[in-house]
């Protein structure tokens, strides 16, 4: 089981003729929490859309558990994105159907279960995100960080081998987006799933992610990826140290 | 990972004054789950005090086991039973135990209560009021509007009155075309074949003419408008609303009505009149053209005899008409953006209503103009 669960190969993503990032070589470990990162506007969004099949990669190749993800039929990739959980920026909740109705839908697709077996796997997944109650709200009645947790309920709806998450802590108050980082790692633990993280906020780098990469877009590349708190401490690498010290050593340098 | 996956069951023991739940199979969503009623019924019909689960037969389990743990503590905490969870896995624990951490807010959940009749028929007319004064209100606002307009003072982009004013007008040409010169073409068609009866074909040049200089022309060049361009105001309006675009001029100090709407009013009320000039003259060709090719006219009788029918009374008559359609299509397309719900389906609403109470509201004052104008004998 020592297999990596995602690598990522030789990857080169741009949009039309114009390249993003090229040459992306890295794996993630089963379990890992695993932090795409990089200052505004490298790619890390779009590296995401890529690893969720929104978006083919202009070369290079993603494989889940030694599988190829791009190589493989539209069937079979849709197959294989069944076992993702999805948090988007901003929850993209169905605006038009209730919390419980946002979380049952994937379940009424994909299952043969009872409706009321559904509905009681709604109100499991909302009381796990701390929502217990919640089931008949509409999106547009509750609070943005409710949103995102409402939007992790959806996530983890279809017990997922792996989550995806793009900038959970965006728009989320220090408290809010602490507690969110604690949730996510307690149901990494609980559902004994890898948790793959698009984000810039240091606080929750470091207090979530075991492993990770660095984009720059300057040499529009990756130039690590290990655990971001080794990579504070002993990187030989100016700009990906810069940026886990928060610019400090740019700071030292100029006096 | 064994690939063959074993049903779900669950069997009872008790002995000892300890209940037994053995949990055999894999728990998982894919499968079906097993029925949990009768652990329920069992337990209520038992003396024992302690409930042991026990995991010897487990298989894979997800969040199909959870739900039928959640329901067994949520019993035990009401009866003051013993639940001994030692022997489930770690993660299952943990996600119990995540399950019940964060307590069920007090009053978050939503009270269904059923309603008498007299309550909802109250309800409903309430509703009636409260949207006839948002009508007038809006009403109100854009004549303001409109006035601070007519001073100079009215705060809106020029640019995006030239946009507007392109979009409703010269982009609907080919729609209009078409339809105008279909229209007269069935006019022509109908007049045909009844007027040759009597001798008296060529009179279908009269029926063309008057049909559409005063009619057709207007109101189909207003239907169009309302579905295409009504829709479209309403769609664009409904979005910004939530998207909060429209609080954030507001907060600028910006009069979204102003802003928004205005520009879009003035295009209307400027094009469609303009454009149903161009559908009475496309739907005049139309008829024309049918008569020609049936009737044994030539083209220059056909075309005196259509100067002779319409005078200048019949067209400034149907412009009027092409005036108060413009006015009111942008009304309705407007009010209904304006005042869209919060969601994406709200959106798809406003913008069917749009188009509805557009084309009713220019099928009604069609009907309440020819009655005045037959009054006034116009």
């Amino acid at each position: 089981m020592t297999e990596p669960h995602i690598i990522v190969e030789n990857l080169t993503m741009a949009y039309g003729d114009f390249v993003i990032q090229r040459d992306l070589d890295f794996s993630v470990n089963r379990g890992d929490v695993f932090v795409i990162m990089g200052g505004s506007g490298c790619g890390k969004s779009t590296l995401l859309k890529i690893m969720i099949g929104l978006k083919s990669p202009a070369t290079g190749d993603v494989l889940y558990e030694g599988k190829s993800f791009w190589k493989a039929s539209d069937e079979e990739r849709e197959k294989m994105s069944r076992k993702f959980g999805i948090l988007f920026q901003s929850g993209a909740l169905w605006s038009s159907m209730t919390l419980e109705e946002n979380i049952a839908l994937s379940l009424k697709q994909y299952t043969e279960l009872t409706k009321k077996e559904i509905s009681e796997l709604c109100s499991l997944k909302l009381a796990l995100v701390g929502l217990a109650g919640f089931e008949d709200y509409y999106p547009n009645e509750i609070s943005g960080g409710m949103k995102k947790r409402a939007g992790l309920a959806r996530a983890i709806a279809m017990d997922p081998e792996i989550l995806f998450f793009d900038e959970p802590s965006a728009g989320l108050d220090p408290i809010s987006s602490r507690l969110l980082d604690d949730l996510i790692l307690e149901l990494r633990d609980s559902l004994g799933a890898t948790v793959v993280v698009v984000t810039h906020e240091l606080a929750s780098i470091f207090a979530i992610a075991n492993n990770s990469v660095f984009l720059d877009p300057d040499t529009k590349t990756m130039l690590a990826t290990a655990d971001p708190k080794y990579l504070r401490d002993h990187s030989d690498n100016f700009t990906v140290r810069n940026f886990l010290l928060r610019g400090e050593l740019q700071e030292q340098n100029q006096t | 990972m064994n690939s063959s996956s074993q049903i779900a069951e669950i069997r009872l023991q008790e002995e000892h004054g300890v209940f037994d739940v053995h949990l055999l199979g894999d728990w998982v969503i894919e499968n079906q789950l097993p029925d949990t009623e009768f652990v329920f019924e069992k337990l209520a019909g038992s003396k024992s005090s302690s409930i042991d689960i026990n995991t010897k037969g487990l298989g894979d389990w997800d969040s199909g086991l959870i739900t039928f743990l959640v329901k067994l503590r949520n019993y035990t905490d009401k009866e003051n039973l013993k639940l001994n969870l030692s022997a489930l896995p770690e993660g299952a624990q943990r996600l119990l135990n995540l399950a019940f951490a964060v307590e069920e807010r007090e009053g978050a959940r939503k009270s269904l209560k059923k309603e008498s009749i007299f309550t909802r028929v109250g309800v409903s007319f309430l509703n009636v009021l409260d949207r006839a004064h948002s009508l007038l209100t809006f009403l109100g606002e854009i004549t303001q509007s409109f006035g601070r307009f007519l001073r100079g003072k009215a705060n809106y982009q020029r640019s995006d009155l030239w946009v507007t004013i392109q979009e409703t007008g010269a982009e609907a040409f080919p729609i209009v075309s078409l339809i105008a010169f279909l229209v007269g073409a069935i006019l022509a068609f109908v007049g045909v074949v009844q007027l040759v009866k009597f001798g008296a074909g060529i009179y279908v040049a009269d029926l063309v003419a008057i049909g559409v200089v005063r009619e057709m022309g207007a109101i189909m060049t207003g239907i169009i408008m309302a579905g295409r361009t009504g829709a479209a105001f309403a769609a664009q309006l409904g979005t910004m609303k939530v998207n909060e675009e429209i609080d954030a001029l507001t907060t600028m100090g910006i009069d979204p009505v102003d802003f928004l709407v205005l520009p879009k009013l003035i295009a209307l009320i400027v094009m469609l009149p303009l454009l149903s000039i161009y559908a009475n003259i496309l739907g005049v060709m139309g008829g024309a053209s049918v008569a020609l090719a049936i009737l044994d006219v030539s083209a220059y009788q056909y075309v005196v005899q259509t100067i002779y029918s319409v005078d200048l009374v019949d067209f400034a008559g149907g412009l009027f008409k092409a005036t108060v359609y413009g006015v009111l299509v942008a009304i309705a397309g407007c009010r209904c953006g304006m005042q869209c719900g919060n969601s994406a389906a709200a959106v798809g609403l406003a913008t069917t209503a749009a188009v509805v109470s557009g084309i009713v509201a220019i099928v009604v004052s069609n009907a309440i103009m020819n009655v005045v104008y037959t009054v006034l004998g116009i």
